[in-house]
């Protein structure tokens, strides 16, 4: 599904991503960890098109698709979902309406026809039940006055009415306190399916503990210095990232 | 130039789409103004002595008058001489049915979304339309009439209901009031006129389209809206222009009389041509609008969304004089490419508990410059006076300019007046953000305009709103990053 070959990303000049390499098939979870400043973040920025820095080598591919000439709103539409570490707020905008016009961007895009508001509210109300979250929360206007908490239920409500075939998480589990963290993961593993993919990201071990990765990559240094399955991630909540920084550093 | 930037200006460089120009035979005067050209205008629309006289006072006023300059706008100077003062389709306005109404006109009507017919039979809005300076078709009167109300063009008004028109021409807006006022009333053309008796609650709402079409003319016309004791109306107000190289004027006035216990609403949605994207052409507009809440508990509500125009100059004000009146301002003000506004409000608390709310969101793109101005004043006797303004500004781009302008003036210590301001500029985190979820960055611009406006929006009756947001979006089509 997705293929990422030697990615090196620059910002002014600043190499960040120096030559990432990962492939995700279709139905895997992977889990990308590493300490603050490797760029766990910028590498989901370049997944879904933002364009504050150059994409100075490499080649990211997805189903077959070169996805560096994609702009982000068609990333979207192809089926790539960002979790974002900061939502942002758009005040006056209803999460319904601004969901009514995602899906129906995403469906013109694929020749449908625009969802009738019946049925919209109607898959409005199956999707909330994923996340428990509150109704008011969509009438209310985009992430404006939400808890930490909410706002990143919120992304995972709007990953379930969206139905990605592959959706990047990014630090979704930062400022979740215990129950939201069990509800959140909750969401995510009921959307796991055969057909599509997930990307987590994040710092913390303990998220993996509910969402169960079937790899995990350690990115240091915008490259990924160490792969494995979850028992790598059990390893780095004992012994934390300095074992493998030193590894790295001793080898350059 | 930033990728953010060349979505920006290709956004704002979208065109006017009322741009189409009538091809109907005119009546005009010759250009200029004077004396004669005064007393042509008032004996073209047969009219009676007084007015005749009453439109001389103002001319002679107007000539020791000068062309205020304390806004905040660039405006080169304009010939007063070069301008013609009376234009009509040369039909007339005399229709006894529809089907004599010159077809080209009707098709003007309808691309500005306006079948009358189908209006008259569909929407249950009754329609005043000014084509130029003549009012061309007024639906729905034998409804109205019904109910006692008056809806008619201003010159049938000068007709028939002579007395009202001389009671209360002028007494909300007199000739002296300001330069482009003295204007008006010394040639004012043609206008809406609207009368609602006492208890009365209009059943529909009542809507005036004023249309430009022809060169080189002046456009002045006068709308008056009386509404007795216990009586609610609701008006729309619609006005789009053709697109012409040269600038063309409008001066109106809008006068606005509530007696006790009445409710006026006037919502107006302006797009006159607002100039190309280099600033040629547009309308400048000067407009006098005010009300009186004359009476005890009335109530008047300004709501504007302004998207066109070269040059906005206008002020809808509320004098609270009853005890207990409300007044409320809300705006949506938009500028792009070159185009200047200087707009807001005046809110006069003279009787005792009244309030006021002022909720006015400008929007600037291109290289347009967007002022609000605002006065409150509480008079000495205005116990207990309210007053809340809030007072936003969106910027897009980094070319444009907000400025506000408010003016407080207390006589009364009882009086709690309070004002917000915030300026802000549209993320680009939250353009990605939308962009991420599958919306492209117009309808994105779109999405959180209209969320930005949405409280004034909300003013709007339904269909009018639905308009006003295309409108929105069309105005900053191609214009943000």
């Amino acid at each position: 599904m997705l293929d990422i070959k030697d990615l090196r990303v620059s910002i002014e000049d600043k190499e960040i991503l120096k030559g990432i390499n990962l492939k995700v098939k279709k139905g895997e979870v992977h889990a990308i960890m590493g300490p603050n400043g490797s760029g766990k973040s910028t590498l989901a920025s370049a997944l879904a098109g933002r364009d504050y820095f150059d994409i100075t080598h490499g080649k990211i591919l997805y189903e077959g698709k070169d996805l560096t000439e994609l702009s982000p709103e068609d990333r979207a539409r192809e089926g790539i979902f960002l979790g974002f570490q900061y939502p942002v707020e758009i005040p006056g905008v209803s999460m319904v309406n601004f969901l009514r016009t995602a899906i129906n961007s995403i469906r013109k895009y694929r020749n449908q026809d625009p969802l009738p508001a019946g049925d919209f509210l109607k898959l409005m109300r199956e999707k909330k039940k994923i996340v428990e979250i509150d109704s008011d929360l969509t009438n209310r206007s985009v992430n404006e006055g939400f808890s930490g908490g909410e706002k990143k239920k919120n992304e995972i409500f709007q990953m379930a009415l969206l139905e990605p075939k592959l959706a990047i998480l990014d630090e979704t589990d930062s400022g979740l306190d215990i129950d939201a963290l069990r509800i959140v993961s909750n969401g995510v593993n009921k959307l796991r399916s055969p057909e599509n993919a997930t990307i987590i990201i994040t710092h913390y071990q303990r998220l993996l503990d509910y969402i169960v990765p079937d790899f995990v990559h350690v990115l240091y240094k915008g490259r990924i210095v160490k792969s494995g399955d979850k028992s790598l991630a059990k390893e780095l909540e004992e012994h934390g990232y300095d074992w493998i920084k030193q590894e790295v550093d001793s080898e350059v | 130039m930033t990728d953010q930037e060349k979505i920006l200006s290709e956004v704002t460089d979208s065109d006017y789409k009322f741009g189409f120009h009538t091809d109907i035979e005119t009546e005009t005067i010759p250009k200029g103004l004077s004396e004669d050209v005064v007393r042509l205008i008032s004996a073209k629309k047969e009219e009676p002595e007084w007015l005749t006289e009453a439109r001389l006072k103002a001319y002679r006023h107007w000539l020791t008058m000068k062309m205020p300059k304390w806004a905040n706008l660039k405006i080169p100077e304009i010939h007063y001489q070069d301008i013609i003062y009376y234009a009509a389709p040369k039909q007339g306005a005399k229709y006894e049915s529809m089907d004599e109404v010159d077809p080209e006109l009707l098709d003007t009507f309808n691309k500005l979304g306006i079948p009358l017919e189908e209006q008259k039979q569909l929407a249950g809005v009754a329609v005043d339309a000014v084509m130029d300076s003549v009012s061309v078709k007024t639906t729905f009167q034998d409804t109205l009439a019904d109910k006692g109300i008056i809806f008619c063009s201003f010159s049938e008004a000068v007709k028939n209901h002579p007395d009202l028109i001389k009671k209360y021409m002028g007494s909300v807006v007199p000739y002296t009031d300001n330069f482009f006022a003295a204007l008006n009333s010394a040639v004012f053309s043609d206008g809406s006129f609207c009368y609602i008796p006492k208890g009365v609650r209009c059943p529909m709402e009542l809507s005036t389209y004023f249309r430009i079409n022809a060169a080189n003319t002046g456009q002045f016309e006068r709308t008056l809206i009386v509404a007795e004791d216990d009586s609610y109306v609701s008006y729309l107000e619609g006005c789009t222009a053709p697109i012409r190289d040269e600038n063309q004027l409008h001066a109106a006035i809008v006068e606005i009389v509530a007696m006790e216990n009445a409710e006026v609403k006037y919502s107006t949605v302006q797009n006159w041509y607002p100039g190309n994207k280099d600033g040629i052409g547009g309308v400048y507009n000067f407009v006098t609008k005010r009300g009186i809440c004359k009476g005890d508990n009335s109530k008047i509500s300004w709501t504007q969304v302004e998207t066109g125009s070269a040059v906005t100059w206008k002020y809808p004000s509320c004098i609270l004089r009853g005890n207990n009146s409300v007044g409320e301002f809300y705006s949506v003000a938009v500028t792009n490419n070159h185009q200047q506004a200087d707009t807001g409000t005046k809110m006069i608390h003279i009787g005792k508990n009244t309030r006021s709310t002022i909720i006015s969101k400008g929007i600037s793109a291109g290289k347009s410059q967007n002022s609000y101005r605002g006065l409150v004043k509480v008079l000495k006797g205005a116990q207990n006076a309210r007053n809340y303004s809030q007072c936003d500004s969106l910027l897009l781009g980094d070319k444009c300019g907000a400025h506000t302008f408010p003016y407080l003036e207390v006589d009364n210590k009882s009086a709690i007046v309070e004002h917000e301001a915030t300026t802000s500029k549209i993320g680009e985190d939250q353009i990605f953000y939308c962009n991420q979820r599958g919306i492209d960055t117009e309808n994105a611009i779109s999405l959180i305009v209209n969320g930005y406006a949405k409280e004034v929006l909300n003013k709007l009756p339904m269909e009018f709103a639905v308009e006003a947001q295309k409108l929105l979006a069309i105005t900053l089509e191609g214009s943000v990053g």
